[in-house]
């Protein structure tokens, strides 16, 4: 993992820590396995052979101490990660996060940018070195919003709203995807982030509002149509309130798949 | 749609996909030429009298087990094809297999591997193993277990019809709405998952009934709670679960289907629904699901450990609780499935740390298995193999579970292959191994032979490397960003640890086959391996003091338990004193008749669920009539034992008493 | 070999006989219901999950008939009535056939049948009543989760009625042996238990479903 994010980064850390943990456990155990199974085979006549012992208090003690103790420890990482890592809690920064709409669609991912009027599709432009505030939701069926170098991801449902909160430090193109089955088009569901200097992004948002269709009603049906692996692109500007009226459901969900022949019954 | 025949038309068979239509061909040759050469060989009364319509649980555990080994085939099938198309599609390759036909295989291999292979695995050890360990004649429902088994075996037909008569699901194997629901999945493929899993999900609840009640209630004299074997504690811990966990299963699944057929909203996107509530019933059944699963292996290896080290085993009271809290607290960490919802920091911690609690008695329970060792005399057969690889690998196993179970971690791994090579982890070591040690274990008691040693040995070694080449990959693959269930993996550099991957699915594939080849072999070359005292182990438990196989009835009198490890304690009062006990009083024995109300049943069971799945209402309705028609005639009837004379229970005792005489002789002059 | 044996009878310190398990298998007269209590259990564990369904999704209406809307505590009175005086003479009918008395088990028996049948008539208007009114199982989740868990307990309630009519029958034609007393009991044990669910019922989504 290569993270790129202070999310990413920390829990890579807590990854690397706790493995360091339980492999310092882990690792005896095996060699004790081994050792203990070849020495006391059969054949080692100088093994000795206590057919009567099964039992022992003290072993006892420290057989549950060991886990006991590490998943004490253990767990105390996992209570603070939670915390400080909490996907909706807002990242601290000098600089003021940006906001970005996350909308999955079947298969491609819908980027809005609230404040900026623009709208991507299959590409997430942001600048470095600032905290971006998401909320997430879905058209249509459960996916995950995941950039694994930036770190967290959380799952996108329809009539809901998710949130997350990251960060790219660094300038780059990181890959992204939907981490959530999400039928027969999801492997074409993969999008990359491109973070850039803060007045690039700036400048970005600009000739975008320029350039590209706009994100209205009828421009998002058709949108939403099923179709996969959608060459990126975007929008010069958005209908207001597009985002709030796809969680109320009050957007088209169109979840007409390709004719399947046994398709055939009383409408669901 | 008709009538008559509801949605099915012929474009149900896949005369356009050539893998189904080959497979399918195949399989139903296949079947064709079993029944064929069953009947050339006149072999169907047999069949029927001793297996098929047999209340006998050795009957039915080995019924079980042949069902879990021929699914095993077909799921490993599934998962073969699987990683051969991920080699092949890599960057720009084409594969072999489409979306829709993929996302159904590895929903298949799911649902096969868990509900069709791994369960019935469990259960036919169950069955064939406890009552002889309780040293008691049967369970508690003998002919409900017949029933258990051919409701069982009625899902995993459905499941199999699947493949050549319309398609399955492509929900994975526990099919999360709103993909599940009809607006997303119109076809039968979630029908026929859901329908098969509520059928052979009534026979699981009947089986944890029964065994419960068997395990508490019928035990041989002097048996208390602690003189028991561990195996039969651990089995008492996941029938306990069976009952608490499998009906939550049948209200999800139910819910589903009241959706999807009725036009219900429970988890559509509209109407009220909330697909979340599904993550939340499927997982507090599914994580029970994977201890009904885990906790008699743990048993298998408890038994193997004790008796091929000639020691008891270490901290008997220590397991029983290590294995009552697991029992316990494995229905209080459900939400580590879905860490990624979005539940908070406090709810998801709290999940987190009750996940790694888990880990502490089964943490335990491996140290006492390495203190069984320490001090004995460890016989190196198959089934300590198996052992040993468990306990090298099952830790590792452990640690990215307990990884998975801390909350940020899981927000970067939560559906990665990091997460597949987990559970597969955790799954062949500690499952599959357990099954294969039980295999050899108790094949000599089954059938009067042994398995052959050096295939067993070469079949092992296959298992252990397929396994690591096939998996460990995936934790690196995961950790760069590889998500489950991809068609199609887009990044080339990932190649070369799939092409790894693959060499690791042939040597399974090798394991797999070698064990066929093993049991051929063997029942060839049995008269080598004859089992002549029915105790070729030098066993610790009851069902080691018949003969293989054991009569009808198992025991001619019950015997009387004296102290843990019932039949070691007396077969060396035997050594010592050079004598067996002294005859006991025998009676006639009552033994449960035959019945075929399991295979009616399932019979009914099966044409009911393929026209629920195709909405033939006529034909599911005369199925429902059916069943109960079964079940009314059943209850009707005025013989339920029939019994066995005291001159043929004599006849075996005395039989038995003999060879252990001999055996006896044997060991005073050998030292 | 023999020297393995050389501690017979003292090889295992810490197993003192810890209770049950002397007298061996127990009889069938504890197995049989022992075992259906069981499977009970399971039944009320499958209405557990019925029951937090309905809990999380009692105010998903989806802009529709909400409970303060359509439930009655009449009708469910009168629903409350009928069940427990369907398993009041259920239990006459038990103390009946201990007595080996034909007659009156079969009549406590018809009568256990009427009140059950009362039972479900009720609800059965109440579900066509609610669905001719626009309030159907369709509208929304929380009517979906109503008509389940209430629908589910009917279902069994009409199960029973069948498992009633062939126990009926049965014991005409087979007199008050041993086996078919036993099915006896395991009916009358699960007639209570669908009464106790009822209680929840009617607690959880009448009474509250009714409050202002």
């Amino acid at each position: 993992m290569d993270p790129v994010g202070p999310v990413a980064a920390a829990e890579k850390q807590i990854l690397i820590n706790s493995t360091a943990i339980m492999l310092a456990i882990i690792i005896p155990t095996m060699i004790a396995t081994v050792a203990v199974a070849f020495w006391f085979r059969r054949g080692n006549t100088k093994a000795e052979y206590r057919p009567d012992w099964e039992y022992s208090g003290a072993i006892e003690l420290v057989v549950w101490a060991i886990p006991i103790l590490t998943i004490t420890l253990l767990g105390g990482i996992a209570w603070i990660g939670s915390h400080n890592l909490e996907p909706s809690r807002p990242l601290t920064s000098p600089n003021k996060p940006i906001n970005v709409q996350v909308v999955s669609l079947d298969w491609k991912w819908l980027f809005i940018y609230p404040d900026q009027h623009v709208a991507t599709v299959n590409q997430l432009i942001v600048p470095a070195g600032t905290p971006i505030n998401f909320q997430l939701t879905s058209a249509t069926v459960w996916n995950t919003f995941f950039v694994p170098q930036m770190g967290s991801m959380i799952y996108t449902m329809p009539r809901m709203t998710t949130r997350l909160n990251l960060q790219a430090d660094r300038q780059g193109v990181f890959p992204g995807r939907s981490a959530h089955f999400s039928g027969d088009g999801f492997p074409g569901m993969e999008f990359n982030v491109r973070a850039v200097a803060p007045q690039q992004f700036a400048a970005w948002a600009q000739s975008a509002r320029g350039a590209g269709p706009v994100l209205d009603g009828r421009n998002y049906a058709a949108l939403a149509k099923p179709s996969s692996y959608v060459k990126p692109m975007s929008y010069s500007n958005v209908a207001p309130g597009l985002f709030e009226a796809i969680v109320a459901g009050r957007a088209p969900p169109t979840p007409q798949l390709p004719h399947n022949p046994q398709a055939e019954g009383p409408a669901g | 749609m008709s009538p008559v025949f509801g949605k099915l038309t012929w474009a149900a068979i896949p005369v356009h996909e050539p893998i189904a239509l080959a497979t399918s061909v195949v399989v139903i040759l296949a079947i064709a030429g079993m029944g064929i050469w069953i009947t050339a060989n006149k072999w169907w009364p047999y069949l029927w009298h001793e297996y098929i319509t047999s209340c006998d649980h050795k009957r039915i555990g080995i019924m079980y087990i042949v069902l879990g080994l021929v699914m095993f085939v077909r799921g490993f099938a599934d998962a073969i094809m699987m990683r051969a198309h991920q080699y092949l599609a890599v960057g720009e390759g084409p594969g072999y297999l489409a979306p829709e036909h993929y996302n159904q295989i590895f929903s298949a291999h799911g649902t096969i591997m868990i509900f069709f292979v791994a369960m019935p695995l469990v259960i036919g050890f169950m069955n064939f193993v406890v009552p002889l360990q309780l040293g008691v004649r049967d369970v508690a429902f003998p002919t409900l277990n017949n029933v258990s088994f051919w409701l069982n075996a009625s899902g995993a037909l459905l499941v199999n019809v699947s493949l050549f008569v319309g398609e399955f699901a492509r929900t994975g194997w526990l099919a999360f709405p709103p993909l599940s629901e009809k607006m997303f999945s119109p076809g039968v493929g979630v029908d026929y998952y859901l329908v098969a899993l509520q059928i052979s999900g009534v026979g699981t609840v009947l089986t944890g009934v029964n065994f419960v009640t068997t395990i508490l209630k019928i035990r041989a004299p002097g048996m208390s709670y602690f003189r028991m074997p561990v195996f039969c504690w651990t089995s008492l811990a996941s029938n306990l679960l069976i009952i608490a966990a499998f009906p939550v299963l049948t209200v999800t699944l139910a819910l589903l289907m009241l959706d999807r057929y009725l036009g219900f909203h429970f988890f559509t996107n509209d109407g009220g629904g909330n697909s979340m509530l599904y993550m939340n019933l499927i997982w507090v059944w599914g994580h029970p699901e994977v201890y009904i699963l885990v906790l008699p292996a743990f048993g298998i290896y408890s038994e193997v450990a004790a008796t091929f080290s000639g020691k008891p085993l270490f901290g008997y009271r220590s397991m029983v609780f290590a294995t009552m809290v697991i029992c316990i607290v494995s229905f209080t960490v459900w939400l580590h499935h879905f860490f990624t919802m979005g539940a908070g920091a406090d709810v998801n911690a709290v999940f987190g740390i009750a996940s790694m609690i888990i880990g502490v008695p089964t943490g335990v329970k491996i140290y006492n298995w390495l203190f069984t060792m320490y001090g004995g005399r460890v016989r190196f057969n198959v089934p300590v193999y198996y052992l040993l690889g468990f306990m090298l690998l099952f830790v590792g196993g452990g640690l990215t579970g307990v990884l998975l179970a801390i909350p940020p971690v899981d927000f970067v791994v939560h559906n990665s292959l990091f997460l597949v090579a987990h559970f597969h982890h955790v799954i062949i070591p500690g499952v599959v191994f357990a099954i294969f040690a039980g295999y050899h274990y108790w094949f000599p008691k089954a059938f009067g032979f042994t398995l052959d040693e050096r295939l067993g040995k070469a079949g092992f070694w296959c298992w252990f490397v397929g396994f690591n080449l096939a998996f460990m990959p995936s934790y690196l693959l995961g950790f760069w960003g590889g998500t489950r269930r991809m068609q199609h993996i887009s990044d080339p550099s990932w190649k070369p640890w799939l092409a790894v991957e693959l060499v690791g699915a042939f040597f399974i594939a090798a394991a797999l086959a070698i064990t066929v080849w093993q049991l051929l072999y063997s029942i060839r070359t049995r008269e080598q391996r004859r089992d002549l005292t029915g105790d070729p182990w030098d066993g610790r438990t009851l069902e080691w003091l018949t003969l293989s196989p054991p009569p009808h009835y198992n025991f001619a009198v019950l015997p009387d338990v004296h102290g843990e490890e019932a039949y070691w304690h007396r077969k060396q009062l035997a050594i010592e004193r050079e004598e067996l006990i002294p005859e006991p009083n025998y009676q006639p024995i009552e033994m449960p008749v035959n019945t075929p109300t399991g295979v009616i049943v399932a019979f009914f069971s099966s044409l009911c669920g393929f026209a629920i799945i195709w909405y033939i209402w006529w034909l599911a309705i005369l199925g429902v009539v059916g069943a109960f028609a079964v079940f009314v005639w059943y209850a009707w009837r005025d013989e339920h034992e029939h019994i066995i004379p005291i001159e043929e229970v004599i006849a075996n005792a005395r039989e038995r008493r003999r060879i252990r005489m001999d055996a006896l002789h044997t060991v005073s002059q050998s030292t | 070999m023999t020297t393995e044996a050389a501690t017979i009878g003292m090889t295992h310190s810490g197993s003192e006989d810890t209770g049950l398990g002397h007298r061996g298998p127990e009889s069938k007269s504890i197995v049989v219901p022992y075992g259906f209590w069981l499977f009970v259990l399971s039944d009320i564990v499958l209405f557990s999950a019925l029951f937090a369904t309905y809990a999380s999704l009692v105010h998903a209406t989806d802009y529709g008939p909400t409970t303060n809307q359509l439930f009655s505590r009449t009708t469910a009175a009168w629903e409350t009535a009928a069940l427990l005086l369907s398993t009041f003479v259920c239990g006459l009918a038990l103390i009946a056939a201990k007595r080996r008395n034909m007659m009156w088990t079969q009549v406590w028996l018809v009568a256990t049948g009427l009140f059950g049948l009362i039972f479900l008539i009720f609800e059965l208007r109440e579900f066509v009543e609610f669905i001719e009114s626009g309030a159907g199982p369709q509208r929304s989740a929380f009517l979906s989760s109503f008509f389940t868990l209430v629908g589910c307990h009917g279902a069994h309630v009409t199960a029973g009625l069948m498992w009633l009519g062939t126990m009926m029958a049965q014991i005409w034609a087979k007199g008050f042996r041993e086996h078919i007393l036993r099915r006896l009991l395991c009916f009358t044990i699960f007639w209570h238990a669908l009464d106790i669910i009822w209680v929840a019922i009617f607690t959880i989504v009448y009474l509250i479903g009714t409050l202002p």
